[in-house]
């Protein structure tokens, strides 16, 4: 485990292991969040943008 | 004005040519900045030596750090691309600063509260009134206002200007946050990396960091280019080119 003699010495970060986990932890939550706010623009705009041509092709069509 | 830029630099401002580029180059960003940010957080976590006075409190600058370096250097491009969009009437450019914005804001937050994480077990405190620490706060309020400002106008080219102007005034910031440590010498402590001088830590401790610094660079230009062709999407989308690919795609 590197520098550390266990996993559980790994976790316990030598008694930081509430700030360090707590920094990794959010700093993954806003890189999370990062992605999935790409996800739900793109989808946003396709569902959008799909049922603006359908709607112009039917105006054509009549 | 009527400066001569190189042929790449007007194909920049073809829609379509900027979204089929950053469509090529987007999946190798990506990859990049997985294998980076595994291999730095792994080594950063596991395998570098706890430091001698905050034992492993620590391993937090292996996220604090790239976060703050990103966090300005996003606001510098987003003052050249809002000079660029001004300068040369550049839509693109425009398109890609208010993409820019969400994810510097968001690496400002991770900056400040990792932060104050780590100021927890070093200086006994979560937050003290320091230049360094105040000057970041400011550049929170900053990108808030100009991601305010991009969506307050139905027109979105005056949108563009304003938050570009905004800016372009923020970005006087940039080298007071730089400075913060030189000029008040408070708790906040100098800079890990400079271009002239060799880093204070042994390498076990910085090459983790370096591997950081470009793996968070990696990630910002992966989800600054799927931002930003989504964003080109939005605003071409009655333009041929969108229509095609609208049919194309079930």
């Amino acid at each position: 485990m590197g520098y550390f003699a266990n996993f559980s010495d790994f976790i316990n970060m030598g008694g930081h292991a509430l700030y360090v986990w707590l920094s990794y932890g959010i700093t993954l939550v806003i890189f999370g969040y990062n992605l999935l706010a790409i996800w739900l623009k793109k989808r946003a705009f396709f569902t959008f943008a799909k049922r603006q041509l359908k709607r112009e092709q039917r105006n054509y069509d009549a | 004005m009527n400066i001569k830029m190189p042929k790449w630099f007007y194909q920049l401002a073809s829609p379509k040519w900027s979204y089929d580029i950053m469509g090529m180059l987007m999946p190798w960003f990506g990859l990049a900045a997985l294998l980076l940010l595994v291999t730095g957080i792994v080594w950063g976590l596991m395998f570098a030596p706890p430091d001698y006075q905050q034992g492993n409190s620590y391993r937090i600058i292996y996220i604090h750090v790239p976060s703050a370096i990103l966090a300005q250097s996003c606001f510098m491009l987003m003052a050249v691309a809002g000079i660029i969009g001004m300068v040369w009437k550049m839509k693109v450019a425009h398109i890609v600063a208010k993409s820019a914005a969400p994810i510097g804001a968001s690496m400002t937050i991770i900056a400040l509260s990792t932060g104050a994480i780590w100021g927890k077990p070093t200086w006994g405190a979560w937050w003290v009134w320091d230049a360094r620490l105040t000057s970041m706060l400011i550049l929170l309020f900053l990108y808030l206002g100009i991601i305010a400002l991009y969506s307050a106008f139905s027109n979105k080219a005056s949108g563009d200007q304003a938050a570009s102007i905004l800016t372009l005034v923020g970005v006087v910031n940039i080298p007071i946050i730089k400075y913060s440590v030189e000029w008040w010498n408070t708790l906040h402590q100098p800079a890990s990396f400079t271009l002239t001088k060799k880093p204070a830590m042994p390498p076990e401790m910085w090459v983790p960091l370096l591997i950081m610094v470009l793996g968070y660079y990696c990630f910002f230009a992966y989800v600054l280019m799927a931002r930003t062709r989504i964003e080109l999407l939005e605003r071409e989308h009655k333009s041929g080119w969108v229509t095609a690919l609208l049919t194309d795609t079930p």
